[in-house]
């Protein structure tokens, strides 16, 4: 047991120390400054958008920003939706896996867009080798969408008054290739030398120790499973994720797994200090964020470490903890870390089932896909967490009779009024679609076109938990976390389409929201500090954001909370 | 219009970089990686017998078992049970589990059984078992093999993988049953 807590606690640490010149080293990306890989890509680079006639030098206004992404983002669905309603005839399927339906590819080509990698499927029969290739080509960029954006508020931050805020495919193009690139082939490498595959050959057929004949799926995977975790993705290459003993085959990997999805989000926020040159700032908010981690991990990690209380009563030892859903080459801390890592940042790749959490940990886990902005994903945590400052900047405003202001800008009614849309969106969705399903499991709906029988049928766990399974599905669409409690039964037309909307709603409001606010603050008059600022990097004002953060977290979704895992540790009791 | 043929273009020669040259590139490199990218299998007189990773189905009585699996060890379709821990199907399972292990081990008391030994792995597909869950199946195994306890159990310890300073500790089923065959 020392020897997991140890584990839990060195990668968590190796993990912020490197964060700190991988911070430096984006930062100086985004400036344009000299890097190591220029040699290598600046070619390739000059290339790609000479052939398509894009100019990557032009600055953009923020609304030129968001019309250049929104149309990459419709192109990349099509190709990817396309791809997966024919991959069963296409090219690279060596396994004859079929055709999605309509329904589970509109899904599938939105999840991986909008970087949040939802499954409905199971990889191993549900994919060919050319649509988990496309997937892993939406990994990457979409990644990339959410540094980019994050770059142009960063940019927007800067001490002056300007529409230009860069150009978006050249802030695109970079993180591609000079952050994710580098990062994910470090990882894959690592992977593949711990027993990863990495071939295109079909599934192998052996005949076991004791006679029986099995089929073994592989396939490129370390590829996929490298940027998955860098670029906070999640979706798993099998069916299992990162729990199956190909994707994550050792102590060592499930290590460099943990660290590849931790790297960028904890990065970011330290590249916003050195971008800026107010290191404090990220300090402040690289504090809260921990401290908002650590509130939600330790609970997790002691919960699962203590076993199941109505397994205890049966009366075996749980000396290795609760195992339902883990494997015993990773134990229930380092899982139980893992689950609360993955669902704070929306990479929401799994190494434990989570529907078998302890219900305690599976309220941690929901609270850290509903709060959303500790971390988060590749570069929309920190556009989440942007619009948490906003909000306090204003109500501590307020409090103490001074001019809101952020970084030099006023904040007036416009943008606290964009802010708190954007805050009020994540409930919205969430709790207005968890309602929705379960009122149909309730009156127990005979379900037609949209679900294959009644509406308890998608349920795989009776009371409370089949309650936390339905808002969790949706909490995970909305916040484009993309784990589950899989027990649900979610390859249908209902929950593929009510999910796919949640899903895009999720992902570019609160992208175009930030942005909106950057852009509209970065062309207002920049006032010098005086000593009428409210100062916004110092711990009273780190106190203040967490404080805004749990208040709203607490009272939107208390309720919820109480009805599902809350209710189900109590009755465990 | 230009626009559009524009983004096109784009999307293209990204799709190229990232989903073509790149996994090529690590594609080769796996030629160089154990068994070349292919996954780690496991040979006994020359004949495959199963992946070192991939936990396979052992139940006959003269192996050592490895945890229960909710896909019954499928590696063509990994899954956990997702059952909620206050599931009253779930914990029926459980308890029935314990009792099925009781009667084929009734040498043991309830309380040496470890968790692991019956509650299904999230892969369906886990490879390892505890060490105290293949020290508790050490006896049964002697009985049918007609070895010395002791002479098994020096087996089972020489296969417990103990970490340095991080992880937990384990036991390759496969690679001990491999080695069980083995001993004389």
């Amino acid at each position: 047991m020392n020897t997991e807590l140890f584990g839990v606690i060195s990668i968590f640490i190796i993990s912020i120390v490197l964060a700190i010149p991988i911070g430096k080293y984006i930062a100086k990306v985004y400036l344009g400054d000299k890097t190591l890989f220029d040699p290598i890509f600046n070619p390739i680079e000059k290339f790609i958008f000479k052939i398509s006639g894009i100019n990557s030098t032009e600055e953009m206004n923020w609304k030129q920003h968001l019309k250049a992404l929104l149309s990459v983002n419709m192109a990349w669905f099509f190709l990817c939706f396309f791809v997966l309603l024919f991959q069963g005839s296409l090219f690279l399927n060596p396994d004859n896996n079929p055709n999605m339906t309509p329904d589970l590819a509109f899904n599938t080509a939105i999840s991986f867009v909008v970087n949040c990698n939802l499954q409905h499927f199971s990889g191993e029969t549900g994919l060919s080798y050319l649509s988990q290739m496309v997937l892993m080509f939406l990994q990457f960029v979409s990644a990339a969408v959410g540094m980019a954006a994050a770059a142009i508020v960063f940019n927007a931050m800067k001490e002056r008054t300007t529409d230009k805020l860069g150009n978006f495919y050249n802030y695109f193009i970079k993180s591609c290739t000079r952050i994710l690139l580098p990062l994910s082939a470090i990882v894959a490498v690592a992977l593949l030398f711990s027993g990863t595959p990495m071939t295109f050959e079909e599934k192998d057929t052996i005949t076991t120790l004791q006679g029986d004949s099995v089929q073994v799926s592989r396939g490129p995977a370390a590829v996929f499973i490298a940027i998955k975790h860098i670029g906070t993705n999640g979706g798993g290459f099998f069916g299992a994720n990162s729990a199956h003993p190909l994707e994550n085959p050792t102590y060592f990997t499930n290590a460099v797994e943990l660290w590849a999805q931790l790297i960028i989000p904890f990065a970011m926020i330290f590249a916003l200090g050195f971008y800026l040159k107010k290191r404090k700032l990220s300090y402040i908010i690289f504090g809260v964020m921990t401290i908002g981690f650590l509130l939600l991990v330790i609970p997790t990690v002691i919960t699962e470490l203590n076993g199941n209380p109505a397994i205890e009563k049966m009366g075996i030892a749980q000396t290795t903890g609760a195992m339902e859903g883990k494997e015993v080459r990773f134990g229930p801390a380092i899982s139980g870390f893992w689950s609360i890592a993955t669902t704070v940042i929306s990479t929401g790749s799994v190494n434990s089932m989570h529907d078998s959490s302890m219900p305690m940990s599976g309220a941690m886990q929901l609270l850290a896909m509903m709060v959303n902005a500790f971390y988060g994903g590749c570069g929309v945590g920190w556009l989440n967490f942007y619009i948490f400052i906003i909000l306090a900047v204003f109500i501590s405003g307020l409090m103490v009779g001074r001019t809101p202001e952020f970084v030099g800008k006023k904040i007036e009614a416009r943008e606290v009024k964009i802010a708190a849309f954007i805050a009020i969106l994540h409930p919205l969705l969430i709790l207005s679609g968890t309602a929705l399903a379960s009122y149909f499991a309730a009156n127990d709906t005979a379900m037609g076109y949209w679900f294959n029988g009644n509406a308890t049928d998608w349920l795989n766990n009776p009371g409370n938990h089949g309650f936390s399974e339905m808002l969790y599905e949706f909490t995970s669409s909305a916040a484009n976390n993309g784990s589950g409690f899989e027990g649900l039964g979610d390859n249908n037309p209902f929950w593929n389409i009510t999910t796919g909307i949640v899903l895009l709603l999720g992902r570019f409001l609160p992208i175009i929201g930030p942005l909106a606010i950057a852009g509209l603050l970065a062309n207002k008059k920049y006032i010098p500090e005086s000593a009428g600022t409210l100062k916004t990097d110092t711990p009273i004002f780190g106190v203040m954001v967490f404080a805004v953060i749990a208040i709203i977290a607490a009272l939107s979704f208390f309720p919820a909370l109480a009805l599902g895992p809350l209710a189900e540790y109590f009755t465990l009791k | 219009m230009k626009n559009i043929f524009s983004i096109i273009k784009f999307t293209l020669l990204t799709v190229i970089l990232f989903a073509v040259i790149y996994p090529l590139a690590i594609y080769a490199i796996a030629q160089f990686a154990p068994n070349q990218g292919k996954g780690e299998t496991i040979s006994v007189n020359g004949k495959v017998v199963g992946y070192q990773k991939i936990g396979q189905k052992f139940d006959k009585s003269n192996y050592f078992w490895g945890r229960p699996s909710a896909v019954d060890y499928n590696a063509s379709g990994s899954a956990g049970s997702n059952k909620g821990p206050s599931n009253a199907d779930y914990l029926a399972l459980v308890q029935k589990r314990i009792d099925t292990f009781l009667i084929v081990h009734p040498y043991l008391e309830k309380s040496e059984i470890p968790s692991d030994m019956v509650m299904a792995s999230g892969s369906g597909l886990d490879p390892n078992i505890s060490p105290e869950g293949a020290l508790i199946q050490v006896k049964r195994v002697a009985k049918e093999r007609k070895l010395s306890e002791d002479k098994v159990k020096t087996l089972v310890e020489s296969k417990i993988n103990t970490p340095t300073i991080m992880g937990t500790s384990t036991v390759n089923v496969l690679e001990l049953n491999i080695a069980l065959d083995e001993l004389k």
